[in-house]
């Protein structure tokens, strides 16, 4: 019996799995295996080579060299269908979803046997059904929150009856009760043998899910763990292979004046999707950092629009920054009067991907760093800043000539934080600070900010990440369909108060919705 | 106004849209892949000049109207393979093919200029076509008929069809179509090439139902109303029918106004003339205010598809 049970193969298992991209070597030599309902985590920094990995086992990309071996049979999977008729399902990271079309519509895309809408329909309802999760067939993708985003991709897996679900950073935009919601319904295909590949830098959650994890980094593995025996701490030192270096904060602080006050600030959403901002007050003390928490889509954009002077509110006193009134300031006086700003968006709203680092330089610290001598731009005075930026905030870049969407995402956050930080704002407002950027340089990004902090700037960071912001923060509050909640000092409040806070109000929000939806379908 | 303008108003109407459908049908195929062809003049204008020829040539307006289809289908894969496999910019690409469309029919239809063709008419019998009241339904050309066919076909195809939702869903997000593992490629291949048969049918639809001959230029900018049309109809086929059929009859006007004379004579015949042409900019103008804030149209539209 036993000798049987060690003979049972491998539900997939990878044998020097190798591809190259030019000029990088993706996946080198990459080997393991995962067991029959096995959950199985797949960790490491971004461009560590998982993304690839999974694309060549769901098909979209085919390895230079190795073999894949499913249930002990080598196989070729050439196309997405064939590992779908194998029993591969994949939960992308990206959602591969349709924004104009139905749950429904979506779904028969990721089906490759023909049904009809209704017997499709009714096989949707079963899976759902088994697994206690909700959908409304009918609803327009649009208008529909994250967690049920995932969801409709979570269905659209589970109806191939997989065998392997890969799952691509699936919490990343989940709120705390929606990824226990999403772990009870993976535990339980794990129950009835599914085996789940999961891939994720949230070492907390690879802890509480996960029975076995294969560390990759710069494209080879470097170690297999058992992640309920290792603390977080350590598998993130396996990750980037050095130590961690712990951040550096001061426990007793010493807050000064209000720096930023800002008064019943409201602001009517644009477009079908923009939230109304509605009566935001709050004030941040100098040498304090302020989180702003909240599920996307909540006015988290509109909130940093207004505050950084992309949208010029009418009312003059919604904003004050020190003695000053800059509520109907264009961003660039703001940000002579001391007040910088760092959107979400790195491409296009952050930087000018095609400008250089010199030229992306120039665009916001022109003012402040007195670049202008009689409206012409001293290239060597930018140049020297750029620099500057490049060496502290340790940028890897050719220069300061190198075209700015060349830089990875993380080494061009790490440039946008720098420019902003170097020019020494009194306040800074920065939106994901370290979204889709790698252990070592969200480390380094946050010590900026409590750098800064403590030199006596006021910082609001907006952020959906949890951990980023109790790690940071002095003072939370939750956005919530452009409502902002009394905001509490961090010791006070706990994890469970805020996801109660940014999911509650999220129903109303899908509710609110559902006319538009009409709109949409007609 | 008598019975029988109207009647006649509504066969000049219906005849001088059906170009414009047939193009715009294309287009809307296209477009609803994810892909802008800016061609369609071009396309039309290839169609035009080869059906005449062929019509001319062999006297069967059948095979002008097939041979005008795949020399459609045949100019827009030279801009398929500029900008679907070679990934170059849709608009430019577009342009320089209504550049080209125009400078191929010139110089091949020269030895035609002038020479006449009979209309490829109704083949109902003398007793329909010839109905005072009757002829309203029965008087068309069999283009006529297909167009309308068309109309259904294309929304059909779209709305009803597991192909046309794979379609739909690479003009909608051609990564997430990619992955999910479509050929996106492919897919819009296949639609730039129904959009060109179709322009090019269109094209035909000048010699064969409108006027029976071939000069340079005979198409005089349908092809950019065409476009128009696809958007004034939100991309909808219902729509655009009644869009092809408003063109139709604002361009009807300008020919009874000009035969009627008296007091349509306060308009100058130019200003009628021009007055599709005007129409275009003003509903193009109303649409763009009503869809600021949101769009129907296509996602990826007009976007190369590079996979990454």
């Amino acid at each position: 019996m036993n000798n049987k049970q060690q003979k049972t193969p491998f539900r997939l298992k990878l044998e020097g799995i190798t591809k190259a991209f030019p000029g990088v070597l993706a996946n080198d030599q990459v080997s393991f295996a995962i067991k029959a309902g096995e959950i199985h985590a797949l960790l490491g920094e971004n461009g560590a080579g998982k993304s690839t990995l999974v694309k060549m086992i769901y098909g979209i990309m085919l390895p230079d060299s190795g073999s894949i071996f499913w249930n002990g049979e080598k196989i070729h999977i050439k196309n997405p269908k064939e590992a779908r008729s194998l029993g591969i399902g994949m939960v992308f990271q990206h959602f591969s979803l349709f924004e104009a079309m139905s749950v429904l519509e979506n779904i028969a895309l990721g089906m490759d046997n023909k049904l009809s809408k209704k017997q499709l329909e009714a096989k949707v309802y079963e899976v759902m059904d088994t697994y206690g999760l909700s959908l409304e067939p009918s609803r327009i993708v649009s208008t529909l929150g994250v967690g049920e985003r995932q969801r409709i991709e979570i269905v659209r897996a589970l109806l191939l009856n997989p065998k392997l679900l890969i799952m691509d950073e699936p919490t990343s935009v989940l709120t705390p009760q929606e990824v226990e919601q999403l772990f009870a319904t993976l535990r339980q295909l794990a129950k009835n043998g599914c085996s789940i590949l999961y891939i994720s830098h949230k070492l907390h959650e690879i802890k509480a899910l996960c029975d076995g994890a294969t560390i990759l980094r710069g494209g080879k593995i470097v170690g297999e763990c058992d992640p309920k025996k290792e603390t977080s701490k350590s598998m993130a030192e396996m990750m980037i292979g050095a130590s961690l270096q712990a951040i550096n904060k001061s426990t007793i602080k010493d807050f000064g004046e209000i720096a930023l006050e800002v008064k019943n600030l409201s602001l009517a959403g644009v477009g079908d999707f923009g939230v109304s901002l509605k009566n935001i007050s709050f004030n941040v003390r100098h040498g304090e950092i302020f989180g702003i928490a909240g599920v996307a889509g909540n006015g988290q954009n509109e909130l940093q629009s207004a505050l950084g002077g992309e949208v010029v509110l009418k009312d003059q006193a919604a904003i004050k920054l020190n003695e000053f009134l800059i509520g109907n300031m264009s961003a660039n006086d703001r940000r002579k009067k001391g007040l910088c700003a760092v959107p979400e968006e790195r491409h296009g709203h952050a930087a000018v991907p095609d400008f250089n680092l010199k030229d992306n330089a120039i665009l916001t610290a022109r003012d402040r760093q007195n670049m202008t001598k009689l409206g012409m731009i001293s290239a060597k005075h930018a140049k020297d800043f750029t620099k500057q930026v490049i060496d502290e905030f340790n940028v890897m870049t050719t220069g300061s000539a190198a075209i700015a969407g060349s830089l990875s995402g993380g080494n061009l956050q790490k440039f946008i934080m720098g420019r902003e930080i170097m020019q020494v704002p009194d306040v800074l407002v920065v939106s994901q600070p370290t979204w889709g950027v790698d252990a070592g340089a969200a480390a380094a990004i946050h010590q900026a900010l409590i750098d800064l902090a403590a030199g006596g700037a006021a910082i609001i960071i907006i952020s959906q990440d949890l951990d980023e912001l109790l790690e940071l923060c002095d003072a939370i509050a939750v956005i919530n369909e452009g409502n902002l909640s009394e905001p509490k000092n961090i010791g006070q409040v706990s994890i469970e108060e805020i996801g109660l806070l940014m999911g509650g109000v999220h129903g109303q929000n899908s509710e609110q919705l559902t006319p538009n939806s009409e709109v949409i379908a007609s | 106004m008598n019975i029988d303008l109207t009647i006649a108003i509504i066969i000049t109407m219906v005849g001088a849209s059906t170009p414009l459908l047939l193009a715009a049908l294309g287009e809307l195929v296209v477009e609803k892949s994810g892909v802008l062809n800016l061609g369609i003049e071009g396309m039309m204008l290839t169609g035009a000049v080869v059906g005449f020829a062929v019509t001319y040539t062999t006297g069967n307006p059948w095979l002008g109207i097939f041979a005008a289809a795949i020399a459609g289908a045949s100019v827009s894969m030279i801009f398929a393979f500029l900008t679907l496999t070679l990934s170059a910019n849709q608009v430019a690409t577009g342009l320089a093919l209504t550049i080209f469309g125009a400078g191929f029919s010139a110089l091949f239809g020269q030895p035609f200029t002038g020479k006449p063709i009979a209309l490829f008419k109704s083949i109902f019998p003398d007793s329909l076509t010839e109905h005072p009241i009757l002829r309203v339904f029965f008087d068309y050309s069999p283009l006529v008929y297909f167009s309308l066919f068309m109309v259904f076909a294309v929304y059909w195809f779209l709305q009803k069809t597991r192909a046309g939702l794979i379609l739909r869903a690479v003009g909608e997000n051609d990564h997430s179509a990619h992955s999910i593992g479509y050929s996106v490629i492919g897919v819009r291949y296949g639609a730039v090439a129904f959009g060109g048969a179709m322009a090019g049918i269109g094209g035909s639809c000048f010699p064969l139902i409108l006027t029976p001959q071939w000069v340079e230029g005979l198409t005089g900018g349908r092809g950019w109303i065409a476009l128009a049309l696809v958007v004034f109809a939100a991309w909808r086929p219902g729509r655009l029918l009644a869009g092809a059929y408003l063109f139709g009859l604002i361009a009807t006007m300008e020919l009874y106004a000009k035969a009627a004379g008296g007091s349509f004579r306060i308009i100058p015949s130019e200003l009628w003339a021009s007055l599709p042409y005007l129409a275009t900019i003003i509903v193009l103008v109303l649409i763009s205010i009503r869809h600021k804030t949101s769009s129907s149209a296509p996602a990826c539209l007009g976007k190369p598809f590079i996979p990454n």
